[in-house]
Order: structure tokens, then C-alpha cells, then sequence
């Protein structure tokens, strides 16, 4: 316990130097002033504001892009109960019930229910980080090849599950993720693979390449080709931001119920907020009175999964920080941050870089009280901003696009790369696959081969030795398990019936 | 008996992983393989490619058993050529602008313009307006606020 308070001591006297406070608030800002823009979601938003954080000092930049995350994550939620249109799959939950309650001239309660318990998920979160951050750690210096190997194994079956769309096209696309990680120069033997003679791609192909290319360039030619999209959507105005007492005492119980269930699922790496949103919401339906109150306005539908969705967007850090291994596309991003940045992500950054781990965190608990004191006021720039016409808009972010992206190593090869990506992206979404898992695999990639390798040199060759090894096995049966209840059709059945509702 | 394909958009997915697949342990067999115990710069990459055609052949051929509305996205009409083809256009000359240096100015209006051809609807004087604009709030972000070192114009330094 005391070591607990020193540590945020530490971390907080990082976080509140009054440059890391700048670029925290700049970080949300921006982040919330993407994310609300209609059809960009976080991972977008990520992949745009990437190149901005490199010219900082590594905790400065860390501590910014987790502010465009949880602010991103955001302002995409204002998007969706403002108007209808779901951005990434955590939002669709809340338009459920939000956008109903906008049409009812509740907006503002909607808008207010989210952020109170998003921001009382967030602090609740964090603090889980702090607490389990270190033993876990500890945990992790334990773990050998094979262990990371299974565990990277789970992570990537994980998000194909609770991804959007059809199990095998995700698990193809995780491979097709692997096979993009491998280009650019082998670290054992030297040699250039998949190179296709392009001296740029000797260093591999950037995660930001990719992520803008499918998640910002094939998302606005999807929503071009959207005549419901190319028109302005939001009409009306924002009347009285504050919940009735009655809302918050019947919203109260859901954010509690939606912080664990998000406390719960965060940490597991693949399963993102999501499924935390679902779960969430199907609790909150199931616990009332009146169940057909849902889907036409119920407070506790957005109140749930948004608390849900952020206790779980604070402790996906859990296992990026502790274990190295992203648990999702968006840590996926921050983890290449953190690389080009000179830090190797793993359990040693808690012990060798304590300011950065610890400031972090600290970092956290500000965003988040940021976000609601600059959100609440704000929002009546966020309804101006989603008035302007897509095709005014588009255009702007293309240009941010390009910007950033030639800027990561003044070339235009990463931009014609980013243009390549963008175009394939949109046969793929026409063939039904999505990204997220994609982006997981490909940084992933070429650490589950360099694992791979050492398992297999420790085995003699064995790949027996995945399910020797106690805890290595114990990761293989999860993830054997969770393929199995999905295959079962009796699951998959209700996870449609949610969506449907 | 004559095979029917049920779902299209399945059908061309499972074809299209195949074809990666393939492609895949097509271009690692020039990389050494190795073995289980030692493994080469090819082993994972083929076994990848050998798993990703796996993918494609069970796509597909579940394609003419189960049934699926994911037909309809797929006729020709349904796809957003204009934005697809003009937005990725857009971007290679930009990028190719750049590569040449005929400066940040020249390169932005050209991505604002070419990008805004892309909307079914277009609006010259807006869409003019609106390079200028964006030009120069870039060149007042990235030039003159974090000082990023691109000529301006192809005459400046």
C-alpha cells in the first residue's frame, strides 16, 4: 500500500508538470475533436495524430496518445448518441439507447450519463492498473518463449471472435496481419522477405501506413459511396445538460454493474470493449423491470455500456504495459509508439523506466477529468462540428492524412503505401472482412516468430513443448475453449440476438 | 450435380485468401527453410501462406453450402467507384509531388482539389475556398508552428 502511494506520488509529479498537463489536454482535445467526426473512429484517430507524438520526449508522447484514445473513444460516443451512426463496435451499444434519447430531446442527459460514468469507469480502471500493474509484472518475468508464444496466440483468436463478421475471414485476416509484419529485413538471418525490390520496405511496413490506409482512407470511401452519409444528419438543438435526479438514481446501479464487467474483460488481451459493451447491455436488459423500455430511451442502456466500455479502454493497458503484448489494434498502435520511441514495451519498463510507467498512469486519471470538464461545456462546438457537410470534411482529413503520414519519414513511398492500403481496404470490406484483427496481427507478427523460434530451439523441435509447460498450456486451452463455445451454435445465436434487439 | 454458389461475397473472399496464400509460399521459396529446430527466414512465411490458403479453400467452399445475403453488396452498382478510384488517385499525386518538391503549397491544393473530386456533388468555388484555406492552416500548423523543413513553393529554398 505504501508502495502504491509513492509510485503515483511519482507518477503524478510526471503528470502535472505543467508541459505533460499541455500535451494530456491537447491529447484529449484533439482526440475527442477527431473522434467526433462521423465515421472516424479511435483507431483512425490514433493512426492521424501518431505522427504528432513522435517529434515529443517519449513521456510526453505517451502520455498525448493515451489522451487521443480515451478521447477519441469519446467523442466517438458523442457521435453515435447525437447521431445515428455507428463508428467501431462499442458505439453501436450505445446508440441502442442514446440516439432514441436524443430523438426525445434528451441529449444532453444522454451526453451527461455517458461521461459521468465513463469518467468514474476511467478512474476505477486506472487505479486497477496501479494496483495489479506491478505483481503482474512480476508475473511476466516468469514467462518464457513458449508462454508468450500462446499467449500472443490468444490474443489474436480472441479478437477474431469478438470481432465483427464471419470467425474464419477474421482468423484469414490475423494471418494476412502476420504476413505483413514479416516484411522487411529477418533479425536472425539477414535476408529481406516480401520486400517486392522497394528499398523502403526494408523496415518493414509502418503500423500508421496500414491503419490510415484501412481504418481513415477505405472508411471515407465507404461512407462516399453512402448517400445517407453525404448528407448532413444532425438537426436540432441540445436543450438542459443535466440529468434528472431520477435518471441518476436509476443510472447509478448500471455504471457500477458496467465498471466490473468492463474491470473484467479489459485485462484479457483480444477481447475489447465490445463485448464489454454487449455483455453490459444484456446485463441492464435483463436486471429491469420493464425490458421493453430498451432500445426506445432507457438511461441505463447508455449508462451501462459506456462505463463498460471505458473501465475496459483503461485496463487494456493492463497487459501492454505488464506483458508487451498489445490487446488490442488501438495498444497495438501505442505499443509502435512506445518503439519508436527507444522503449522496449514489457515488464521492465516498470522497474527501468518508473517516471514513464507511473506518469502514465497518472496521466490517466487527469485525461479523464479533463475530458469531462472539456466535454460537458463543449459540446455545443461537437454539434457545430457535426453540421458541417461530410463533403467539406472529408477532404480536411484526407489532407491530415497525408501530411502525417509523409511526414514519418519524409517519403512519398508511405504515402503511395497508405493510398495502396486504402484501396485494397475497400475490396476487402466489400468482402466482408474487418481490420482490427489485421492491425493486431501484423505487430504481433514478428514477435510470435521470434518466440516461435526460441520455443522450438528450447524444444528441440517439439511443438509439444506449447502444451507441456503448465502455463503455456493453460493459454492454448482458452483459446481452444473460446473457439469452441463459437462454434457452438447456441452462443453465436445470442450474440446476434443482442445486436438485432 | 451442378454446383451453385450461394453466397458471392464468400465465394471471391475465399478465392482472393488462396491467391494470397499462394502467393505467400510462392515468394518464400527462396528463402531457406530451415527446420522446426533451426528455423529458416522461410519456415514461418510458408507455413503462414500453407495456413492462409487453408482459409481460402474452407471460405470458399462454404460458399456453396450456406446460403448468405452477401450477394448484394457486390454488383456493380454498388460499389463506390468515384470515391475509391479518386481519393486513391489524389493521394499518389500528392505523394508524388512531394517526392519531386515542387513544394508544401502546390502539393496541398492539389490533394484538397483532387480529393474533393471524389463527392458526387462538386462545388468550385467552395471546393477552391476550401484549398485555400486548408493550405494555409497547414502551413501555419506544420511550417511555421512545429517547423517542419519543406520548401514552400518549387522557387523557395
Amino acid at each position: 500500500m505504501g508502495d502504491l502511494i509513492q509510485n503515483l506520488g511519482l507518477g503524478f509529479s510526471v503528470a502535472l508538470t505543467l508541459q505533460n498537463l499541455m500535451y494530456c489536454f491537447l491529447g484529449v482535445f484533439l482526440g475527442t475533436l477527431i473522434g467526433v467526426l462521423p465515421g472516424i473512429g479511435s483507431l483512425a484517430t490514433m493512426a492521424m495524430l501518431l505522427p504528432l507524438t513522435f517529434i515529443l520526449e517519449p513521456v510526453s508522447a505517451l502520455i498525448m496518445l493515451a489522451g487521443i484514445y480515451y478521447g477519441s473513444d469519446y467523442g466517438g460516443s458523442t457521435t453515435s448518441i447525437l447521431v445515428n451512426l455507428p463508428g467501431e463496435g462499442s458505439s453501436v451499444v450505445t446508440l441502442m439507447d442514446g440516439h432514441p434519447m436524443a430523438k426525445q430531446g434528451r441529449a444532453g442527459p444522454a451526453l451527461a450519463i455517458a461521461a459521468m460514468g465513463s469518467f468514474f469507469a476511467g478512474c476505477v480502471g486506472t487505479l486497477l492498473i496501479a494496483v495489479v500493474g506491478p505483481p503482474l509484472a512480476n508475473v511476466a518475468l516468469a514467462f518464457g518463449s513458449p508462454e508468450y508464444f500462446s499467449l500472443m496466440l490468444m490474443a489474436l483468436v480472441c479478437a477474431s471472435v469478438v470481432g465483427t463478421g464471419s470467425l474464419l475471414k477474421s482468423l484469414a485476416m490475423v494471418t494476412v496481419g502476420l504476413l505483413i509484419g514479416i516484411v522487411g529485413t529477418d533479425v536472425n538471418s539477414g535476408k529481406m522477405r516480401f520486400t517486392f525490390g522497394i528499398p523502403e520496405l526494408s523496415d518493414g511496413v509502418g503500423i500508421a501506413v496500414v491503419a490510415m490506409g484501412v481504418f481513415g482512407l477505405t472508411e471515407i470511401v465507404k461512407n462516399l459511396g453512402d448517400s445517407q452519409m453525404t448528407q448532413t444528419i444532425l438537426r436540432g438543438e441540445i436543450k438542459g445538460l443535466m440529468p434528472r435526479w431520477q435518471d441518476l438514481k436509476m443510472s447509478f446501479g448500471s455504471i457500477l454493474r458496467g465498471t466490473s464487467i468492463g474491470l473484467a474483460f479489459g485485462p484479457l488481451p483480444g477481447l475489447g470493449g465490445t463485448i464489454s459493451s454487449f455483455t453490459s447491455y444484456m446485463v441492464e436488459k435483463k436486471l429491469a423491470k420493464d425490458p421493453s423500455r430498451f432500445g426506445k430511451g432507457a438511461i441505463e442502456g447508455v449508462a451501462g455500456p459506456e462505463s463498460a466500455n471505458n473501465a475496459c479502454s483503461q485496463t487494456t493497458f493492463i497487459p501492454m504495459l505488464t506483458l508487451g503484448i498489445p490487446g488490442s489494434a488501438s495498444m497495438a498502435l501505442m505499443l509502435a509508439a512506445m518503439t519508436i520511441h527507444g522503449i522496449t514495451p514489457g515488464p521492465q519498463v516498470m522497474t527501468g523506466r518508473p517516471d514513464l510507467f507511473w506518469g502514465l498512469i497518472a496521466s490517466m486519471w487527469i485525461g479523464n477529468a479533463m475530458l469531462v470538464l472539456l466535454n460537458l461545456p463543449l459540446i455545443g462546438i461537437w454539434v457545430k462540428l457535426l453540421q458541417v457537410p461530410y463533403r467539406l470534411l472529408f477532404p480536411i482529413i484526407i489532407t491530415m492524412m497525408g501530411i502525417g503520414i509523409y511526414s514519418l519519414n519524409t517519403t512519398g513511398t508511405d504515402v503511395i503505401m497508405m493510398a495502396f492500403f486504402g484501396f485494397v481496404g475497400y475490396i476487402l470490406v466489400k468482402l466482408g472482412c474487418s481490420f482490427p484483427p489485421l492491425i493486431l496481427a501484423m505487430v504481433l507478427g514478428p514477435m510470435m516468430e521470434e518466440n516461435l523460434r526460441r520455443s522450438l530451439l528450447i524444444s528441440e523441435g517439439d511443438l509439444g513443448i506449447f502444451v507441456t509447460r503448465p502455463i503455456s498450456a493453460g493459454f492454448i486451452i482458452a483459446t481452444v475453449v473460446l473457439l469452441l463455445l463459437f462454434i457452438v451454435p447456441a452462443f453465436r445465436k445470442k450474440r446476434t440476438e443482442v445486436i438485432v434487439d | 450435380m451442378a454446383l451453385k454458389i450461394k453466397n458471392l461475397q464468400d465465394f471471391w473472399c475465399g478465392l482472393l485468401f488462396l491467391a494470397l496464400g499462394a502467393l505467400a509460399v510462392y515468394m518464400s521459396k527462396d528463402y531457406q527453410m530451415g527446420t522446426a529446430l533451426e528455423m529458416g527466414p522461410g519456415y514461418f512465411p510458408t507455413w503462414l501462406g500453407f495456413i492462409m490458403m487453408g482459409f481460402g479453400v474452407v471460405i470458399g467452399g462454404l460458399s456453396f453450402k450456406i446460403e448468405g445475403n452477401g450477394s448484394q453488396g457486390l454488383r456493380w452498382r454498388d460499389w463506390a467507384f468515384r470515391p475509391w478510384l479518386v481519393t486513391t488517385g489524389a493521394i499518389v499525386v500528392y505523394a508524388l509531388l512531394m517526392d519531386a518538391e515542387v513544394g508544401f503549397v502546390p502539393s496541398l491544393i492539389a490533394l484538397v482539389i483532387g480529393s474533393s473530386l471524389a463527392h458526387k456533388d462538386v462545388h468550385w468555388v467552395e471546393t477552391l475556398v476550401l484549398s485555400v484555406c486548408v493550405t494555409a492552416g497547414a502551413v501555419a500548423i506544420f511550417i511555421y508552428g512545429i517547423e517542419m523543413p519543406y520548401r514552400l513553393f518549387w522557387w523557395s529554398e
